[in-house]
């Protein structure tokens, strides 16, 4: 590999040419067709755009839940495209955190012990209830996912998700299962996460409202980039008009 | 075809791993049901019909010898309808190539008819003409065994004297499905024969002119046999009767009625484990089906289809799965059975044994699979009902693990979170973790009871050959013989050791039961065939009173220090009110012992013997019989070596073939279990194991919740199997014991070892089946969708 192709400490990814076909033959299906991108280190970065355009096949790549069928990822200073199973799931669990539109949480396991399935076999977590009170759920830690609303459900999973320390924090549609008041509410604590803890941020979501609190804002279409904005002036997630 | 049942098959096809381990479950269990009964029904038949067209007679009187007038005497007792008179005895047969002589019943025909009772099937050949003293029939499993055919010599030694006989007939009775040597414990086929020939040739061999030794007698419709016993019992008295009984009590009439009894517990127990497993795992499976399908049900609600018809559509799903196994099983069972008939017949000597299954048999298998499948479907129809198209239609709040989730604090302190998981979701379940557990139990129990009862008959064949008797040859007399015989015994060649024994035929009684066998005279001190208690101990015989064998006693119903009635059927035919002084446990045969002297006074026959054991050294084995044979007054040799194999094959074949297939179909029920509840398991966890993993859990670590579950089921299951083994065991020993043998019950580590490391590895094979899956999981689908 050539020295020059790797990024530069600044960038927490970078791809080159990233592709993903599913399937063979005519019935093939191009969902990624040639990616380049950088995303700069502690930025919140919004994907948009239409169901099928390739985003969340992005994401899965990146987040090293899928591999590309051609070009290469980088997470830092690291090729994702190199690395075999175990590695992948290293890499998730030691650096990734991710926050699902239907919440993913493990029925059985109170609030606080879903964070603490996390914080167990985290390198470097942080305390667990700090990680419940950053999403404001200090007060409901030992409910069981069936006591929540979804809203709440939402923020355990972002405190799970963000209990490791991750470095990147990826969110597919994470309200899109909810009402705008608490979406709003969800996604202000994400901003909270990465001002507090500096963690990149990537969010797949189709509602272009979200774009506002974005750094930066890729467009999709087609398994491309169609374009990629960076927000002059941002906006809470409070004054999101939905 | 409606659109509902092309889901139906679509279902059914995509579940046809667990559907296909269920209905195997249900399959064993038919096959079972229709191989045991069907076996059951066409044994009663054969034999009904085997008996009835020879005319086996309905009671049985041995005397010493009584003339042809007592027969119209006989035949005006009220309730009898025909009366036959024969001639039967002992006799030493000549085999070509057999070092040892063989014993065989000789039995008469009457000149110039038919027998009126206990007729003779020919398999081949003619019967003897009469006045040719020197044709005789010979019995087809002792021909078969020696290669023996018509126009062959062979010659045979009747009270003491030597006569040359030609076969010119091949044949079987029912009153020989089953033979024994007289004398002997085990079976064997090649070393019993039955001769049959004219009567004046045994007139002259038994010195028995214009008299008999054996009365037949067949009953009216509806008589009963006791008071016709009493009365004939009455009229042979003078003339020696020897004891009169009925066909219930007939050697071979009896070891056959035991089977069948032994046959048919196992036939009410068996079937109905698997049926219960079956309905538990259609139950869990379904319900499972109904809660991941709960969208469709609803928005098949929602366009109009009515709870019955939704329902209707789980419920062919469930009737599907059953209807397929028990057609599976119904098949099997045919299978089976014809294969069992086939050792049936090698053992029991029916002419004909066609494997026939009552039509009744196939419709009891096919409703109880089906009622069991609606026993489980019906619990399911309850969700089915209870789901209302709009809450359907939404997607499912998360379980509730509020209220089984409590743990107290101390059990948390040591507990990762995914032992959380595990532990809560089992307690969540509890229904299903006791269903599993006891399904699984029963499974393990099942074989380990099986296996159990396998090495305990090993340990009984271990016991009785090598501890309870040493010996390595035993000789029986035609008659007693003075005890001086024991030196000349030992001046035989490669003879060490000589033990004497008296063994005299007698009806043992106490209250109303009977035992028709024997008591045997052991020396003090006896060193080569001993009696021994439960620690394998000589029990030392009593100067008086008597020891009985356990199944003896069990069949009287006494305890030590009751008193039994000893009817001695020889010599002064004394009857001797004698104690019960120990039990001995005896696993082959019910013999009951007294001290020899003891005996020999109660018979007035001082210092007789009418056998000895032999230690020999086995070099010299060609000698000893070579010598043996010119002794005319020795009735039989027996090689302990040769009875014990003829023991082992018995066994081996017939219900130990019985007791493997148990064994090995227990094995389903374990694995239908094991992997049905890891699917399960799977598929309720499969969204939270893929999020695991997407958390950076490996597979072994997502594994682990996974399995963990199937672990507690597994580790609870084993030590009920042990304790269901060990209950199952004692009737599984109980249901194969007869009076030839008894099959201990003890508690063998090992066989509960084997069942339980059989069950680990039901479990890990399914774990490694359903960890597959694991790995195929698409992580990024399943978290795209809602469960």
């Amino acid at each position: 590999m050539a020295r020059e192709n790797v990024p530069d400490g600044q960038t927490t990814f970078a791809t080159r040419g990233l592709t993903k076909v599913y399937g063979s033959g005519p019935a093939a299906v191009h969902a990624l067709r040639g990616v380049d991108l950088e995303i700069p280190k502690g930025e919140i970065v919004v994907l948009l755009g239409p169901s099928g355009s390739g985003k969340s096949t992005l994401l899965n790549i990146i987040g090293g839940l899928d591999r590309a069928t051609e070009g290469e990822a980088f997470f830092e200073d690291r090729n994702l495209s190199q690395m075999n199973d175990r590695e992948l799931t290293l890499y998730r669990r030691d650096h990734v955190g991710f926050v699902f539109q239907f919440y993913n949480l493990m029925p059985s396991l109170t609030a606080r012990e879903n964070v603490e399935l996390v914080t167990e076999i985290a390198e470097n977590p942080m305390d667990v209830e700090r990680a419940l009170r950053l999403v404001g759920l200090g007060e409901r830690m030992d409910h069981f996912p069936a006591q929540m609303s979804g809203g709440e459900q939402q923020r355990v999973a972002i405190a799970r998700a963000v209990a490791k320390n991750p470095t990147v924090l990826f969110c597919d549609e994470p309200t899109g299962a909810l009402d705008s008041q608490t979406g709003r509410a969800v996604l202000h604590v994400i901003n909270d996460v990465n001002r507090e803890l500096g963690a990149t941020v990537m969010i797949v979501t189709h509602a272009a409202a979200t774009a506002q609190m974005a750094h930066r804002v890729i467009h999709f279409a087609d398994g491309a980039i169609r374009a990629v904005v960076e927000n002059e002036t941002r906006v809470s997630p409070d004054e999101i008009a939905w | 075809m409606s659109a509902l049942d092309h889901k139906l098959l679509r279902d059914l096809w995509r579940i046809k791993g667990q559907a296909g381990a269920i209905a195997l479950v249900v399959a064993v269990g038919v096959l079972l049901l229709v191989m045991m009964s069907g076996m059951i029904s066409s044994l009663e038949e054969t034999r009904r019909t085997y008996y009835e067209r020879y005319r086996l007679a309905d009671v049985f009187a041995p005397v010493v010898r009584a003339p042809q007038k007592v027969l119209d005497r006989i035949a005006e007792i009220p309730g009898v309808d025909a009366v036959e008179g024969r001639i039967q005895g002992k006799a030493l047969v000549e085999v070509a190539g057999q070092a040892i002589s063989v014993r065989a019943q000789v039995v008469s025909l009457p000149p110039w008819r038919e027998a009126r009772l206990n007729g003779v099937y020919l398999a081949n050949g003619r019967m003897p003409q009469p006045g040719r003293t020197e044709e005789v029939l010979l019995l087809k499993s002792f021909a078969q065994a020696h290669g023996l055919t018509l126009g062959d010599r062979l010659s045979a030694t009747m009270h003491g004297a030597r006569r040359q006989f030609r076969i010119v007939g091949i044949a079987q009775a029912p009153e020989f499905l089953f033979t024994i040597a007289p004398g002997e414990v085990v079976p064997d086929n090649a070393r019993f024969a039955v001769l049959w020939m004219n009567q004046d040739a045994l007139e002259a061999a038994f010195d028995l002119k214009g008299a008999f030794n054996e009365v037949l007698l067949s009953l009216e419709r509806g008589a009963r046999p006791e008071p016709v016993l009493a009365a004939v019992d009455s009229v042979l008295d003078r003339f020696g009767g020897l004891g009169t009984y009925a066909l219930a009590d007939q050697f071979s009439n009896r070891f056959l009625s035991e089977e069948i009894r032994g046959l048919r517990t196992t036939s009410a127990a068996v079937p109905p484990i698997f049926m219960a497993v079956a309905a538990f795992l259609l139950y869990i499976v379904v319900s499972r089906m109904v809660q991941a399908e709960r969208e469709q049900i609803g928005l098949i609600k929602a366009f109009g289809y009515t709870d019955w018809e939704v329902s209707l559509h789980y419920f062919k799903l469930v009737v599907s799965i059953a209807l397929f196994g028990a057609a599976l099983g119904s098949a099997g069972g045919v299978w089976a059975g014809r294969a069992l008939a086939g050792v049936y017949q090698s053992i029991y000597h029916f002419p004909f044994l066609v494997f026939r299954v009552e039509p009744s048999s196939f419709v009891s298998g096919v409703s109880v699979s089906v009622l069991a499948a609606m026993a489980g479907g019906l619990l399911v129809l309850r969700k089915v009902f209870a789901l209302t198209p709009a809450v359907a239609m939404r997607p499912p709040a998360p379980a509730d693990f509020s209220r089984s989730g409590a743990l107290n604090a101390r059990l948390k302190r040591w507990l990762d979170q995914p032992s959380r998981m595990v532990l809560r979701r089992v307690l969540r379940n509890p229904g299903r973790i006791v269903g599993a557990v006891i399904g699984i139990g029963a499974g393990m129990g099942l074989s380990s009871a099986q296996m159990s009862v396998m090495s305990g008959f090993n340990d009984a064949l271990d016991q009785t050959f090598a501890v309870i008797d040493r010996s390595d040859v035993s000789v029986t007399f035609f008659e007693q013989m003075p005890e001086k015989t024991v030196f000349a015994l030992r001046q035989l060649p490669g003879v060490i050791e000589v033990e004497p024994t008296r063994a005299v035929g007698a009806v043992l009684r106490h209250a109303t039961q009977s035992y028709r066998g024997g008591v045997t005279g052991l020396v003090s001190g006896a060193r080569l065939s001993r009696a021994v208690d439960a620690d394998q101990a000589d029990i030392s015989m009593p100067d008086s009173g008597i020891v009985l064998a356990r199944a003896l006693a069990d069949i009287l119903k006494v305890e030590p220090g009751d008193n039994v009635t000893v009817e001695v059927l020889e010599g002064r035919r004394p009857v001797l009110e004698v104690p019960v002084a120990r039990i001995a446990d005896t696993l082959l045969g019910a013999p009951a012992f007294m001290k020899m002297d003891a005996l020999n006074r109660a018979m007035n026959e001082p210092g007789r013997i009418s056998g000895a054991y032999l230690r020999v050294d086995s070099e010299q084995y060609p000698a000893l019989f070579a010598a043996l044979r010119d002794v005319p007054s020795v009735a039989g040799v027996t090689r302990k070596s040769d009875a014990r194999a003829a023991l082992k094959k018995l066994m081996d074949t017939g219900a130990g073939t019985m007791r493997f297939i148990m064994a090995a179909i227990a094995g389903v029920i374990t694995f239908g279990i094991v992997y049905n509840s890891a699917r399960i398991s799977f598929g309720e966890q499969a969204r939270d194991l893929a999020s695991l993993r997407v958390m950076g859990f490996t597979r072994g670590e997502a594994a682990f919740i996974l399995l963990g579950e199937l672990a507690i089921v597994v580790i609870l299951a084993v030590p009920l199997g042990v304790a269901i083994g060990y209950g199952l065991s004692f009737l599984v020993a109980a249901g194969f014991s007869t009076d030839l043998y008894q099959i201990p019950t003890t508690f063998r580590p090992t066989a509960y070892g084997w069942a339980g490391v059989a069950v680990v590895v039901a479990t890990v094979l399914s774990g490694w089946l359903v960890k597959r899956e694991i790995n195929k999981v698409d992580l990024v689908a399943t978290l795209k969708t809602r469960e």
